[in-house]
C-alpha cells in the first residue's frame, strides 16, 4: 500500500511538472495585464522545437534552447499584437494555438516525414533522471527510503526547475522592484505610466517571462518525459494550466498546489483505468480528465471562495485622451 | 519681478485630430504660490496640465523650469525636474499598501527592502512636516477618497516634487475634506512649494488661490491676482458672456404630495445595505434635493425609485397607489407610465445610447407611446417632428436630430435627455446629477428648467453631490450619509451646516461640532 502511494505520488510530480510550468508562465504574463489562452500553443511550439533539435544535434540542453527559443518568439507575437497594437489578447492567444498546431505539425511532416512526429530522440538529445546521492543505498530503509529515492531523487531536472521556480516567482513578485511594477501594470497600468514606468515594456518583459517558463513546460513533454515530438502531443495542458491559474487565484504557492492536485487527478485517472471499484464499478478516465475543469467551473460559479484577476488583465493600455 | 518663475509656458500649442486643444498657451507661475487654473469642461485646463507632466508632447511652444528650458519627454523625465501631479482619478493601485503606492517608479534598488524602509521613514517625516498622516500599510481600497488623496500628495512629495499639479482634487470630497486639502495646500505653500490646481469651480479659486488664469475653448484668455477679481467677472471669462450664478426662484408653493417613500431598505450585489429605512415626500410645485457625498446611497435611491434595481423593503405611494417596493416587479417602463420621469446620473451608461442618432435617443423609454409608432412600425416622420421640437425649445446644439449623441457636447446630450424626460409631462421627474460634466451656460440654462417645471406644479427629487447646485435649486434639502437620510433643512440652509451633515455628524452633535469650528 504505501508503494503504491509512493508511486502515485511520483506520477503526479511528473505529470504536474508542465502543468506547473505553464501555470507560472501565465502567472507572470496575467499578473502584467496581458491574458494568454495561448499557452498550450507556446507549449506545444516548444515541445517540437525542442525535439527537433534535439534530434539533430543529439544535444538535449541545445533543444531546450531551441524550445525556449520558439516559444519566446511566439509569447513576442502575442505581446506585438496585444502590447504593441492593442489588439483583442483572446483573439491572438487563439491565433497562437492554430498557428502551432498547424505549423508543427506540418513542418515535422516535411522536415522528418514521419506524419508530424519527430524522430526517436538519440542519446544525449533527451535529459537524463538526476539520480541523488545515496539514492541507491538508502533505498531499502523502510518509509525514508522510498520517499527520498523515489519520490525525491530520479526526476528529469526539468522537475526540480518547475518546483524551485515556485518561490522564485513568489519571491520576484514580492520582493523586487520588477515584481512590484508587474503586480502594479495588471492592477492600474495608468498608475504605473504615471509614474514614468513604460507600461509597453513592463508588459513585454512579462511575456517574455510567461515566454521562457512555457518553453520549458514544452521541452519537458518532448524531451524529457517523452523522446521526441508528438502531434499535438500538450493535448490541452495549456488550457489545464490556464484553468490551475484561474483555481490558483494568481499566487505561486497556490498554483504549486493545484498543479500538484490536478496531476494528482490525471494520475489516480491512470491508475484507476480498469479497476472495478465496489457499487459504481470502473471509472471512465474521462472522469478524472474532467474533474479539474469541473472544479474550476464550480470555482469561478463563486462555492470556493472568489477568484479575482488582476484587474487590468485583457485590457489594453491607452493613454486617455483628457 | 526679479524672481524667476517656477514654471514658464510659451505659446504652447496641442491638437488632437481636429480639435485644438490648447491654443498659443502663456503661463508663468510663480514660486512659492497658489495658481489656479479655471475653466470649462474641454476648455483644455487637462491638456495643458498633461503636457507640463510629459503625459502629452506640446506640437510647438516652450516650457521653462526655473528659467531653464527644458523638453519634458515624458512623466518620469517630469518627475526628475520636481514636477509632481495628483491627478483627478487617482493613479494609485487599489490592492497595494499606501507604502508600496509611495515607492512605485522610485524604488531606489533592484530589491524592494531597502526602498521600502527609506519610504516608511521618509513618510513618517512628510508626515510630522505636512500634517498628513496616513497609515503606510493600510491598502489603498480599504481608505477613504480624502486620504487615498492625501496618498497621491505624499507620492509626489516623495519624489521631491517642487511644483504640485493638482487636477479637480475636490470633486470627490466633503466640503470639510476640501478645507482639510486647502489647508494643506497653504502648508506646501509655507514651505516653498509651488502649486498649480486645475478646477472649474469659482468657489475654491476665490478660498485658496493668489493667481488665477482662465481658460477658455483652449486659449489662456486671461490672468488675474484673486484679491483684485471676483467671481463674476472669472464666470463671465469663462464663458465669454456675462452668466447668473445664481437661480432666480421664487418661494415654493407646494401642494399634496406627489410621492412618498416609507422605510426604504435597499440591498446591494454584495449583500451591504445601501439604503436604510429612509422615508421621505416629495409634494407637487417643490424640489427636494438630496444632498451627499457620492456613494452614500443617493445612487441606489434613484435606481430603486425609478424601477431600475429592486428594494429589499420599503412603500412607495405614486399616483393614488400604495406599491410595496420589496415584493414589487415594476420595472423603468411601470414607472414612466406612473408618470415619473427619470434623468439618470450618468447620461453615458444610463441616458443615452451614444451611438444612436438624437431623434432616437429622443424617445428612448417612450419608443412604446403609440404616438410613435404606425402599427407594428416606428412612426419615424412623427418622432423626427417631435424631436425637432424639443431641439429648438431646448436650444440644443447642433439643430441637427440626425447627429450621433457623441458627437454633441456634455451639455446638449444632458439637454437631449433633459427634454425627453421633462417633455413627456411627469407628475414627478428624478433628477440625478443635472450638471455633471455640463459647461457654466447649459447649467444655467437646465437649472432655469428645472425651477420652471416646479412652478408648473410638478415635484422634484435631485439628487446632487454639488452642493451648490442643490442649496441654490431645492425647496428642502435631505442630507444622506451611510445609506441614511440624516438631516433635512430647509430652503436657505447654511453650507458649513449641510457639509458636517453630509461628513456624518449626527443632528445631535451639532451644537457640539459647530460650536468647535
Amino acid at each position: 500500500m504505501f508503494e503504491t502511494v509512493i508511486l502515485m505520488m511520483d506520477a503526479t510530480v511528473r505529470v504536474s511538472t508542465p502543468l506547473l510550468l505553464a501555470c507560472l508562465a501565465g502567472l507572470f504574463s496575467e499578473r502584467s495585464g496581458v491574458v494568454d489562452i495561448g499557452l498550450e500553443g507556446k507549449m506545444l511550439g516548444a515541445a517540437f522545437g525542442a525535439g527537433a533539435v534535439a534530434y539533430v544535434t543529439a544535444n538535449a540542453w541545445l533543444g531546450l534552447l531551441a524550445g525556449i527559443s520558439v516559444s519566446v518568439a511566439l509569447a513576442l507575437i502575442h505581446g506585438f499584437a496585444s502590447i504593441s497594437n492593442r489588439g483583442n489578447q483572446i483573439v491572438s492567444g487563439v491565433a497562437i494555438n492554430f498557428l502551432a498546431a498547424g505549423l508543427t505539425a506540418l513542418l515535422g511532416q516535411t522536415w522528418f516525414r514521419q506524419g508530424g512526429r519527430t524522430p526517436s530522440l538519440p542519446e544525449g538529445g533527451r535529459f537524463t533522471d538526476l539520480t541523488w546521492p545515496f539514492a541507491e543505498q538508502l533505498r531499502e530503509v523502510p518509509v525514508v527510503g522510498p520517499l527520498y529515492s523515489e519520490l525525491l531523487s530520479g526526476h528529469k531536472i526539468l522537475v526540480y526547475v518547475a518546483f524551485l521556480a515556485v518561490p522564485l516567482t513568489w519571491w520576484i513578485l514580492f520582493r523586487t522592484r520588477f515584481g512590484l511594477r508587474l503586480r502594479a501594470v495588471g492592477e492600474n497600468p495608468a498608475a504605473v505610466d504615471t509614474a514614468g514606468i513604460s507600461v509597453a515594456w513592463m508588459r513585454y518583459r512579462a511575456v517574455i517571462a510567461c515566454g521562457i517558463l512555457c518553453g520549458f513546460a514544452g521541452s519537458y513533454l518532448s524531451i524529457a518525459v517523452g523522446s521526441g515530438f508528438g502531434v499535438n502531443m500538450t493535448a490541452g495542458q495549456g488550457f489545464m494550466a490556464l484553468a490551475a491559474l484561474i483555481f490558483a487565484k494568481w499566487k505561486p504557492l497556490n498554483a504549486m498546489f493545484t498543479c500538484l492536485l490536478f496531476g494528482f487527478l490525471d494520475a489516480a485517472g491512470t491508475r484507476m483505468q480498469g479497476v472495478e471499484l465496489p457499487v459504481i464499478g470502473e471509472v471512465p478516465l474521462q472522469v478524472f480528465q474532467a474533474l479539474p475543469y469541473v472544479l474550476t467551473v464550480v470555482l469561478l460559479a463563486g462555492f470556493i471562495g472568489k477568484a479575482i484577476p488582476p484587474k487590468a488583465a485583457g485590457v489594453p493600455y491607452l493613454k486617455e485622451r483628457s | 519681478m526679479s524672481e524667476v518663475p517656477a514654471i514658464e509656458l510659451r505659446q504652447i500649442n496641442k491638437s488632437f485630430g481636429p480639435v485644438h486643444a490648447n491654443k498659443d498657451i502663456d503661463l508663468v507661475v510663480k514660486k512659492g504660490s497658489i495658481h489656479g487654473i479655471i475653466g470649462e469642461n474641454g476648455a483644455g485646463k487637462s491638456t495643458l496640465m498633461s503636457i507640463l507632466y510629459g503625459f502629452y508632447h506640446a506640437d510647438k511652444g516652450d516650457i521653462l523650469v526655473d528659467g531653464t528650458k527644458v523638453t519634458i519627454a515624458d512623466s518620469k523625465a517630469a518627475i526628475a525636474m520636481g514636477i509632481g501631479m495628483v491627478h483627478q482619478h487617482f493613479m494609485l493601485v487599489d490592492n497595494f499598501s499606501v507604502l508600496e503606492n509611495v515607492v512605485l517608479g522610485a524604488e531606489d534598488s533592484a530589491m524592494l527592502a531597502g526602498g521600502l524602509s527609506r519610504a516608511r521613514n521618509e513618510l513618517k517625516r512628510l508626515e510630522d512636516e505636512y500634517e498628513l498622516r496616513v497609515d503606510p500599510d493600510a491598502l489603498i481600497q480599504d481608505l477613504p477618497v480624502g486620504l487615498q488623496q492625501r496618498v497621491e500628495i505624499l507620492k509626489a512629495l516623495y519624489r521631491s516634487a517642487e511644483v504640485l499639479i493638482l487636477d479637480e482634487p475636490t470633486g470627490v470630497l466633503t466640503p470639510a475634506e476640501a478645507d482639510h486639502l486647502f489647508k494643506i495646500l497653504n502648508v506646501l505653500k509655507d514651505e516653498g512649494k509651488t502649486v498649480l490646481l486645475i478646477t472649474h469651480k469659482l468657489r475654491e479659486i476665490m478660498a485658496v488661490t493668489d493667481t488665477v488664469s482662465v481658460m477658455r475653448r483652449g486659449e489662456m484668455v486671461a490672468t488675474r491676482e484673486t484679491r483684485n477679481t471676483s467671481m463674476e467677472e472669472l464666470a463671465e471669462l469663462m464663458v465669454g458672456r456675462s452668466v447668473l450664478l445664481r437661480v432666480d426662484k421664487t418661494p415654493a408653493d407646494p401642494a399634496a404630495p406627489v410621492m412618498e417613500v416609507e422605510n426604504l431598505t435597499v440591498t446591494d450585489s454584495r449583500g451591504v445595505q445601501v439604503v436604510k429605512d429612509v422615508s421621505f415626500s416629495v409634494r407637487a410645485g417643490e424640489i427636494v434635493g438630496i444632498a451627499g457625498v457620492s456613494g452614500n446611497g443617493q445612487s441606489e435611491l434613484l435606481e430603486t425609485l425609478s424601477g431600475i434595481r429592486r428594494a429589499t423593503t420599503g412603500t412607495l405611494k405614486i399616483a393614488g397607489e400604495t406599491i410595496d417596493l420589496g415584493t414589487s416587479t415594476l420595472d423603468a417602463a411601470d414607472m414612466r407610465d406612473k408618470n415619473m420621469g427619470h434623468v439618470p446620473e450618468d447620461r453615458h451608461r444610463m441616458g443615452l445610447i451614444n451611438s444612436f442618432a438624437e431623434y432616437e435617443n429622443s424617445i428612448l423609454g417612450y419608443h412604446r407611446d403609440p404616438a410613435y409608432s404606425k402599427g407594428l412600425l416606428m412612426d419615424i416622420g412623427a418622432i423626427k417632428k417631435a424631436a425637432v421640437e424639443e431641439i429648438e425649445k431646448y436650444d440644443i446644439r447642433p439643430p441637427n436630430p440626425m447627429l450621433k449623441t457623441a458627437s454633441f457636447s456634455g451639455g446638449n446630450q444632458q439637454k437631449i435627455v433633459l427634454a425627453r424626460e421633462i417633455e413627456r409631462d411627469p407628475e414627478i421627474l428624478l433628477i440625478g446629477q443635472p450638471t455633471r460634466g455640463v459647461d457654466i451656460g447649459a447649467i444655467e440654462f437646465i437649472h432655469r428648467r428645472i425651477v420652471e417645471l416646479r412652478d408648473s406644479g410638478k415635484g422634484v427629487l435631485l439628487v446632487s453631490v454639488e452642493l451648490d447646485e442643490i442649496r441654490a435649486l431645492s425647496d428642502r434639502v435631505l442630507v444622506m450619509f451611510d445609506g441614511k437620510i440624516v438631516g433635512e433643512r430647509g430652503a436657505n440652509a447654511e453650507e458649513g451646516e449641510l457639509g458636517l451633515l453630509m461628513a456624518g455628524v449626527e443632528d445631535s452633535q451639532m451644537s457640539v461640532a459647530g460650536g468647535a469650528q
